[in-house]
């Protein structure tokens, strides 16, 4: 079945769906944006190189000494992972904007807030949890201990997430906008600062001998947070978007 | 029904407000003036020198109401935003709009004075602690509003959008600050400790809050101006606009 | 007062440039966004005093 009719089918299917707390439109979406991403493999895989350079590029740029690549380590990898995942967002809405599907999508009788969540589950499959497996390994490159390994691989489990569902808010309100992807970095980075700053701050931390239990608490928190609040703010900014 | 409520909603029309802002204008400026020299008298001629910091620690006379203000303003920002989407007010979009440069700049204002108290108290011009970092990302979080609304053309749907993107804002300021109480840091707490017997605190603190309101009047002036030329620019096409005696031919 | 002369108030105990510093940023910020919208709102007034003038003009011809 090709992807026109995939797609189709997945509409029809959330059409079909119909109102009612039915996550039969949550899983079509869910399917469909991931075959269209295995489709344009060349996107995806081009954002976790962009990762894997952007770890590589500041032990070249600072210098090999182990005890500051340790210190830099979790910074430089959460710094890498919140761009990777930026890099992207605009996926997740443009391409089903510029064909129409996205009006679709609004237009159904199916919730909007679960194809939303649909997609940023999508989003976050390809562009987050590659970025979970890449990072310990990177880690190796910083001397980092299996344990600093193991939370950092633990807090970006936690924040990855984060970063898909505050990114889609931004998307969502950046789409068809004049220099979109800029536009989406300035709004999206600063409210990935506190993912950020827990995230990191739970590996060094573990490093420091503190226990990194209080950070990656917190990053649940805004895990809990981004998924009550999120939902909702993608929704009402694609509704906008679309007027 | 009481004439009362009749006219609360009458106010929230550009054209009924613009007049009654240019009333108000001069009224603020007078409060502006008058708490801004009581407060800078209190602040550079009554408080005492500091024990520990000397005369420095007078920066915080600026320093503070302008982070005061720059937090206060981006919830008012936020409020108004979130009425003008709701309600489908344009007065209350307008009025978010107004507030966001002046918002900014306060933000930038409190870097500035922040910066130059850090030095010679902590002898770095930049100390990445927790209080003068969720300075800076409010500033990002206005500048991201502002380019927001400039990005998009069609004016109501900029409204509502930067509305979103203020709410969203909003949420994490108080993650922002959160993050403050759970860093080690080098910024002061929250009140000025200052090593002191409370009747001198009592000086210092006179003078911030005199200053603060100063800021404060100062900032609903600035917004008021900017309110005034927005709905100007935005309400061009209007007959009671090309009806004002400024803007005759 | 506090201060023994008007050299020792400038002088700030040594920290004149940084409070004085912060002090003058302020005041020409200040300044700064009054000049602004004084700015534009002089613009928007032009932009429609010109199209009063046109409009007045296309009312005369007609």
């Amino acid at each position: 079945m090709s992807i026109a009719t995939q797609g189709e089918g997945a509409i029809g299917a959330v059409r079909r769906s119909g109102e009612g707390f039915s996550m039969t439109a949550l899983t079509s979406v869910l399917r469909r944006d991931l075959l269209l991403a295995m489709r344009r493999k060349a996107e995806v895989l081009t954002a976790l190189f962009f990762f894997l350079i952007v770890s590589s590029l500041f032990p070249l740029g600072i210098g090999p000494e182990p005890a500051l690549l340790r210190k830099i380590g979790p910074g430089v990898l959460w710094v890498g992972a919140l761009l990777a995942t930026m890099l992207g967002l605009q996926r997740m809405f443009y391409s089903d904007h510029l064909d129409g599907t996205l009006e679709q999508m609004v237009l159904s009788s199916a919730p909007l807030p679960l194809l939303v969540m649909g997609k940023i589950i999508a989003h976050w499959l390809v562009s987050g949890l590659p970025v979970v497996i890449l990072a310990p390994i990177l880690g190796l490159q910083f001397d980092l201990d299996p344990g600093a390994l193991w939370i950092l691989a633990l807090g970006l489990l936690i924040g990855t997430p984060v970063l898909s569902l505050i990114g889609a808010v931004g998307a969502a309100l950046t789409l068809g906008v004049r220099g979109g992807g800029a536009l989406l970095s300035l709004l999206v980075l600063p409210l990935y600062i506190p993912t950020l700053i827990f995230g990191a701050g739970a590996v060094q931390a573990h490093l420091s001998g503190q226990g990194a239990g209080g950070h990656l608490s917190l990053l649940g928190a805004l895990l809990a947070l981004a998924l009550f609040f999120v939902p909702w703010a993608t929704t009402a900014a694609l509704r906008i978007s679309l007027e | 029904m009481s004439h009362r409520l009749i006219n609360w909603f009458k106010l929230s029309s550009p054209y009924s407000f613009f007049p009654v802002a240019g009333r108000l204008i001069p009224w603020f400026w007078a409060l502006t003036v008058l708490f801004g020299i009581a407060g800078l008298y209190v602040g550079f001629f009554i408080a005492p020198t500091d024990a520990t910091q000397g005369d420095s620690y007078r920066i915080i006379f600026l320093h503070v109401p302008a982070s005061w203000m720059s937090m206060f303003i981006y919830i008012v920002m936020a409020f108004w935003a979130g009425m003008g989407m709701a309600f489908n007010t344009r007065l209350s979009s307008m009025w978010a709009l107004s507030l966001a440069p002046t918002g900014a700049l306060m933000a930038f204002l409190s870097l500035w004075t922040g910066a130059l108290w850090g030095k010679p108290t902590w002898g770095a011009w930049w100390v990445w602690d927790a209080r003068l970092t969720s300075e800076l990302i409010l500033l990002f979080l206005y500048l991201g509003f502002m380019a927001l609304h400039a990005a998009i053309d069609e004016p109501r749907r900029a409204d509502r959008a930067a509305a979103v993107l203020a709410l969203v804002g909003v949420v994490n300021v108080p993650i922002i600050y959160f993050s403050v109480k759970w860093w080690n840091t080098l910024h002061q707490g929250s009140t000025i400790s200052m090593t002191k017997a409370p009747s001198m605190a009592q000086t210092m603190l006179w003078g911030m809050l005199l200053m603060a309101l100063c800021f404060w009047m100062y900032s609903i002036v600035a917004a008021l101006i900017r309110l005034r030329a927005i709905i100007l620019e935005r309400e061009a096409h209007t007959d009671w606009v090309l009806r004002l005696p400024e803007a005759a031919a | 007062m506090i201060w023994n002369s008007m050299a020792d108030f400038w002088h700030m105990g040594g920290y004149g440039l940084y409070v004085w510093g912060s002090v003058g940023v302020c005041a020409v910020a200040l300044v700064w966004e009054q000049v602004l919208l004084k700015k534009r709102t002089q613009a928007i007034l032009r932009s429609l005093r010109r199209r009063a003038r046109a409009e007045k003009m296309d009312r005369e011809l007609a």
